[in-house]
């Protein structure tokens, strides 16, 4: 699907900047995302990927510039069921069960049709894994969990930060499939890399980062 | 799209909780074993005259239901930080204060009402009179909730900080004198004789104002710590 660049983007950021402790972290930084779109923001250790994803999802407030969704100011309460953020803290817990912890997500976050707690741990490859303690599985298996999640709720924007991290290469694959559908159903996602592994499929929009001087 | 319902998330969030706590039953029991061996203690130190233990029991059975409480304090929101729990329930479409009241809810229920259940275990180690045991049980129940929500705004104004222990404690120990103060002095009005309606009036004013205002605190700190 092409996106459509007549409506409103998903999200968008005018000359967004952070600043911590007086120290420029990122920007001045413009993004858009439409429905349908993979946009990609490459940059070193120490760019400020990880920061931006939290500016744009409203957990840290911008220092200058404003974030838009679907045209309107962001704010937390505004956030409601649109997006998912995947960060390097997964936020699954060691103690319960894969099963377990995606009942939990679906709990707080709703879920889409057409889909279960199952059907979502056997489409990233973890089907017969339900009852095991998330404590006894592979970084990579944890992290497939939380791409399972991403599945399960019916946000529209995710924000992915570095989701190639400790992935094997059908790992890596997995979540190339997993953005592709998710775009062609008309979800949109910004992804971070440091660029050791980037998604391929069609030619996303890529966004570099500098390290801010 | 099949947005869940707030309700959902409570529910959720609750089974989420007494599972993991079901789970680490052995840290669970820490405060307990804890209370008990304070309250032990004191006979050992002051020697076993009944008339000495009995008029320091209520105090003393107080103050370390109280301690043992807030040892339990800093877990709270510690495992959610760790592994990014915390900023999913931040992200959640539903409102933080809710959730949190959840989370203090079963923080009370798991962890301070044990403890409550053996006050009159306690107080037959130090001979407190049974006419005297109803007002500690009544002052107890009205106090350790409100240590709970007064401590849940404190832990989330901390929990963005390593080590954050003894800043914890300096914070919340002058907040909960009060209600110290007015629950050992009911029992203490009590033993003596003494009305003893009053304070313990009081303390349910203070615990129904902060049941309103420690959530809406607490998600309010809990934001600025996390940024």
């Amino acid at each position: 699907m092409e996106p459509n660049h007549d409506i409103a983007p998903l999200l968008q950021a005018r000359a967004l900047t952070y600043t911590r402790n007086a120290e420029p972290i990122f920007g001045p930084l413009d993004v858009s995302l439409h429905a349908g779109e993979v946009v990609l923001i490459e940059g070193d250790n120490g760019s400020g990927k990880t920061t931006l994803l939290k500016v744009l999802c409203g957990l840290l407030e911008p220092s200058s510039g404003d974030v838009l969704l679907h045209g309107a100011p962001l704010t937390l309460a505004r956030l409601s069921h649109q997006v998912a953020l995947l960060g390097h803290l997964l936020g699954l817990k060691m103690e319960l069960s894969t099963l377990q912890n995606l009942h939990f997500a679906v709990g707080m976050g709703g879920i889409r049709p057409g889909i279960t707690p199952r059907l979502a741990l056997a489409s990233v490859g973890l089907e017969g894994y339900e009852d095991q303690p998330l404590r006894t599985l592979s970084a990579g298996q944890k992290k497939r969990v939380a791409l399972a999640r991403l599945l399960l709720v019916p946000a529209a924007l995710w924000l992915l930060d570095e989701p190639y991290a400790n992935l094997d290469r059908t790992g890596i694959e997995l979540v190339n499939r997993v953005l592709d559908h998710h775009a062609r159903r008309g979800g949109a996602a910004l992804i971070t890399s440091h660029g050791a592994y980037a998604y391929t499929s069609g030619a996303p929009r890529r966004i570099a980062l500098k390290t801010a001087a | 799209m099949k947005p869940g319902t707030t309700r959902a998330a409570c529910v959720a969030l609750l089974r989420r909780d007494l599972t993991l706590i079901w789970r680490r039953r052995g840290d669970a029991l820490n405060p307990l074993l804890f209370s008990i061996i304070v309250v032990a203690l004191f006979p050992f130190a002051l020697g076993p005259e009944q008339a000495t233990l009995a008029r320091i029991a209520a105090g003393t059975i107080f103050v370390a239901l109280l301690l043992a409480s807030l040892l339990s304090l800093d877990m709270l929101f510690r495992s959610d930080l760790e592994d990014g729990s915390l900023e999913q329930l931040v992200l959640s479409p539903h409102p933080l204060s809710l959730l949190l009241a959840c989370k203090i809810a079963i923080h009370w229920l798991t962890t301070t009402l044990p403890l409550i259940v053996i006050a009159p275990l306690l107080a037959q180690m130090l001979y407190l009179p049974d006419t005297v045991l109803p007002v500690l049980l009544i002052a107890l129940a009205l106090a350790t909730p409100l240590l709970s929500l007064i401590g849940s705004v404190c832990v989330a104004l901390t929990v963005g900080m390593r080590r954050s222990g003894m800043l914890l404690t300096l914070l919340v120990l002058p907040l909960i004198v009060p209600a110290l103060i007015f629950g050992a002095g009911a029992c203490n009005a009590a033993q003596a004789g003494l009305p003893f309606t009053a304070p313990l009036l009081w303390l349910g004013a203070w615990l129904v104002l902060a049941l309103v205002l420690a959530p809406l605190a607490a998600a309010a700190a809990l934001k600025i710590s996390l940024t």
